[in-house]
């Protein structure tokens, strides 16, 4: 018996083995070369506030046109607008205004949203001043007593810097001021809900669209956060959903938007918990 | 206080056996919280379909091909070239200060942060190369950080072998190529394919360098251009944005097992097929 | 002609080698380019030493960051190695044959657990416990060490026993020889012996944790302050990379690849000193 019979064999074997490794990367490279790929797809990417109303809107588009692909991407609000900026994304999905260098961008308004401040169901307080929130979140106070709660620390949960949501929140119920650094920090609404529904010392602010029975919603100024007083003004705390665009959007990208903004498009946003043009009442 | 030598034995005995058994406890607890939660999720339908509503309903098929597809690239790109370089380094140059350097380089950069390699991946192939959110952008990138692994492995599994088969297949009239293929690397083989399952699996758990290197899109990817959401993504996303639990579970119940599958397979199949050829 | 042939193979592989090492240098260079800029600008004791991270008016210190992992590591090697030593030393001297077939292919699946699986536990066991029977928010130090101790329990508890089956069995025999109990001969004579190989584990352990993103992600509070306390919420290099990297533009991203630049050279210095002490244990 050859004793080298088995090296001779495995030769064979071993470079049959490459050989279709080989092959393979190499069809699935070509299926990626054949295809059309930019002509019947676009991306959208940012606010994770946005999100979930994008992805419906997809894909009730996606059934009227089959042969279109759009795909969408999360990362938070001014990640969209950068990569909107850098043709990245074909369109950028932003819950804050635009400011400074991104006024350049191309944007529509799709909806807007309320901004809830949460707590925890047990908590026993139900109603904060502007100045008492700005109070918490500059840490001068750190006791649920000082608030004419119960006696406990205060636990602070905030959105990530690129958040359009933490803009919002800091343009409009905070004056701006700056947040404190002990702020604990999370990169998406779920993660803050989540964390606000265990904790029954926690605080936090979310889409109010994603409010549930885990958490509670308090009165700002008196004002309870809902639906119908954002509709009629009284609740402060509104942010814009925006679609925002590098040029004037064209091709894939400029129909998609004219669904959005068409009526079946804002039945969809209303139906969905957001406050679409029409729906507005003209103060 | 003097303990009695067989106090000491039997007390270290105990919290020995006690270290090994906390150890055993948390791998079962970890699994089993998983397992139990995630696997009356799984049926057949929850892994052909896709997912829809965000996650919210529907199955997990899209994320499924994703991780294979975004795997599949990273080690089809890492392997041959990390074998290839360990084949450099131990069959054509001789052990030097070069060679040192070079090892020491593949050694640090296997111990780089992942989200390093995510950055890197992120601004490099996504953003300046306009490859986008892309498997292909995910695969390069995984393969980089695999790449360092692969040739380290596949090195000291060369380095391992007998310098007697070398100098029987020279001795027969063997050529550097013929000998390289038929003796060394067949005897290295286990070696190399146990690094390479290793890289295989880090890929699989693979989160940081993967989110913003091929995206997060839902859809089943229709070529490597398209962005792709990788099982694990996939879990971090439900779980972060509490959209499903269900589901959260579901989809890191099958993440462990295709991890399970991959290392027990895997394992009998070097057993098989390398152990027989010698 | 010949000639030619046989140099052949020797030439594809140097191509191989070359772009394979080309591309490992590829990122040194890309993350040592992209970050130098910034450290240029702020000067590097400013930026390693610096106490603020405000990237909106552009702070970049990243010291509350150092102190987050470095914080995180040494509790994640307090509560970890000591287990792992007493678990590789179970495995060597302990087990009988049939039980460490089950615990060693058990310690390796625990390193194949994605750190999502780990964050996700730690988030829902860990968390809560430490809040409600300790203190603090629960997302803290604390609980980051004890997730982190667990990753590094597979990397620790393999080189330790490598190490102490590299032991010459004289050691062992010679010790059991003159009368001393298994314990006894582990304790004075084995450990000791294996001393600079279990060293090595430890910092090839520690560089695995200061490393590590997702997991801690989900569990540290990723606050921008200094942690004061183990109770207290922090954030790691890592994960300050990971939380901003979507959105981070112009500065902001060069500080981002500047911390990458003090991982490395973290990263790089253990890896030196467990290679000097490895090679100093096989002396």
């Amino acid at each position: 018996m050859d004793p080298f019979l088995s090296i001779k064999r495995c030769n064979n074997s071993l470079l049959k083995r490459i050989g279709i490794i080989l092959v393979s990367l190499g069809l699935v490279m070509l299926a990626g070369c054949s295809q059309a790929q930019k002509a019947h797809q676009i991306i959208i990417a940012g606010s994770t506030s946005v999100q979930p109303f994008a992805e419906i809107l997809a894909e009730e588009y996606m059934k009227l046109h089959p042969d279109i692909s759009i795909d969408i991407q999360g990362g938070g609000s001014s990640s969209g607008i950068k990569a909107a900026l850098s043709g990245t994304a074909d369109i950028g999905m932003s819950s804050r205004d635009l400011k400074g260098d991104e006024l350049s961008l191309w944007s529509a308004e799709i909806a807007r949203d309320g901004l809830a401040i949460i707590v925890h169901p047990d908590n026993t307080v139900d109603h904060l001043t502007s100045g008492q929130v700005q109070d918490i979140y500059i840490k001068a106070v750190d006791n649920w007593a000082q608030l004419g709660g119960q006696d406990g620390d205060i636990h602070l949960f905030t959105r990530e810097e690129g958040s359009g949501t933490r803009d919002a929140f800091v343009s409009l119920a905070m004056d701006n001021a700056d947040v404190t650094p002990k702020a604990m920090v999370q990169d998406s609404n779920g993660a803050v809900r989540q964390l606000v529904g265990d904790d029954p010392g926690a605080i936090g602010y979310i889409s109010l669209g994603l409010v549930n029975d885990d958490v509670k919603a308090v009165d700002l100024d008196g004002v309870a956060a809902s639906h119908e007083n954002i509709i009629n003004g009284s609740y402060k705390l509104s942010r814009p959903f925006l679609f925002v665009s590098d040029e004037d959007p064209e091709g894939i990208a400029k129909d998609f938007i004219d669904f959005v903004l068409s009526e079946e498009g804002r039945q969809i946003l209303t139906r969905e918990g957001l406050v679409t043009r029409d729906a507005e009442v003209q103060p | 206080m003097r303990l009695n030598p067989k106090t000491t034995q039997a007390l270290a005995k105990a919290v020995i056996w006690g270290s090994a058994l906390l150890v055993i406890v948390l791998l079962l607890f970890i699994l089993l919280f998983v397992l139990i939660k995630g696997v009356p999720t799984l049926s057949w339908q929850f892994l052909t379909e896709n997912p829809r509503d965000m996650g919210r309903s529907g199955g997990i098929f899209s994320t499924i091909v994703s991780t294979i597809l975004v795997t599949l690239v990273s080690v089809a790109i890492a392997t041959p070239f990390g074998v290839g370089t360990a084949l450099y380094l131990t069959e054509f140059t001789r052990e030097g200060l070069a060679t040192r350097i070079i090892r020491f380089s593949a050694d640090t950069l296997a111990a780089i942060p992942s989200i390093v390699y995510g950055l890197f991946g992120f601004i490099f192939f996504v953003i300046n190369l306009n490859m986008g959110w892309s498997i292909l952008s995910g695969g390069l990138t995984m393969a980089m950080m695999i790449l360092p692994t692969i040739i380290r492995t596949s090195e000291e599994a060369i380095l391992a072998i007998h310098p007697l088969y070398r100098e029987v297949s020279f001795s027969l009239g063997g050529t550097k190529m013929q000998t390289i293929l038929g003796a060394v690397l067949p005897s290295a083989l286990r070696g190399i394919m146990t690094g390479v399952i290793l890289s295989i699996g880090r890929c699989v758990a693979e989160t940081a360098a993967v989110i913003l290197t091929a995206g997060s899109s839902l859809r089943l990817p229709e070529s490597v251009f398209s962005p792709a959401r990788t099982m694990a993504v996939h879990f971090y996303i439900l779980v972060r944005e509490g959209i499903s639990m269900e589901r959260a579970y579901g989809t890191a119940a099958a993440l462990i097992i295709l991890i399970l599958i991959i290392n027990v397979g895997a394992n009998m199949l070097i057993n098989r097929f390398v152990a027989k050829n010698h | 002609m010949k000639r030619l042939l046989d140099r052949l193979p020797g030439f594809i592989f140097l191509l191989v080698a070359l772009s394979a090492l080309s591309a490992l240098a590829l990122i040194i260079v890309f993350i040592f380019y992209e970050g130098i800029p910034i450290i240029a600008k702020i000067g590097l004791g400013q930026f390693t030493l610096g106490m603020s991270w405000a990237p909106g008016k552009g702070e970049f210190g990243i010291l509350p960051m150092i102190i987050g992992t470095v914080s995180v590591t040494l509790g994640a090697a307090v509560l970890g190695v000591p287990v792992a030593i007493l678990t590789s030393v179970f495995l060597t001297e302990f087990a009988p044959a049939a039980v460490s077939r089950i615990v060693r292919p058990a310690i390796q699946l625990l390193a194949g657990i994605p750190s999502v699986v780990y964050g996700f536990w730690g988030l829902t066991f860990i968390v809560p416990y430490i809040r409600l029977w300790i203190g603090g928010p629960g997302l803290s130090v604390l609980a980051g060490s004890v997730i982190l101790a667990i990753m590094i329990l597979p990397t620790v508890i393999s080189i330790t026993e490598v190490s102490l089956l590299a032991l010459p069995r004289t050691y062992k025999e010679g010790s059991l020889a003159i009368g001393a109990t298994q314990w006894q001969t582990v304790w004075s004579v084995q450990l000791p012996a294996a001393r600079s190989g279990i060293m090595a584990a430890v910092i090839l352990g520690i560089g695995r944790a200061v490393g590590e993103t997702m997991a801690v992600i989900m569990v540290l509070g990723n606050a921008v302050a200094l942690p004061e306390s183990i109770l207290d919420p922090a954030r790691t290099l890592t994960t300050n990379i990971g939380i901003e990297m979507g959105y981070a533009s112009g500065d902001h991203q060069q500080a981002l690849f500047a911390t990458g630049i003090v991982l490395l050279v973290i990263v790089m210095s253990l890896n030196s000193i467990a290679q000097a002490t490895l090679k100093r244990s096989q002396r």
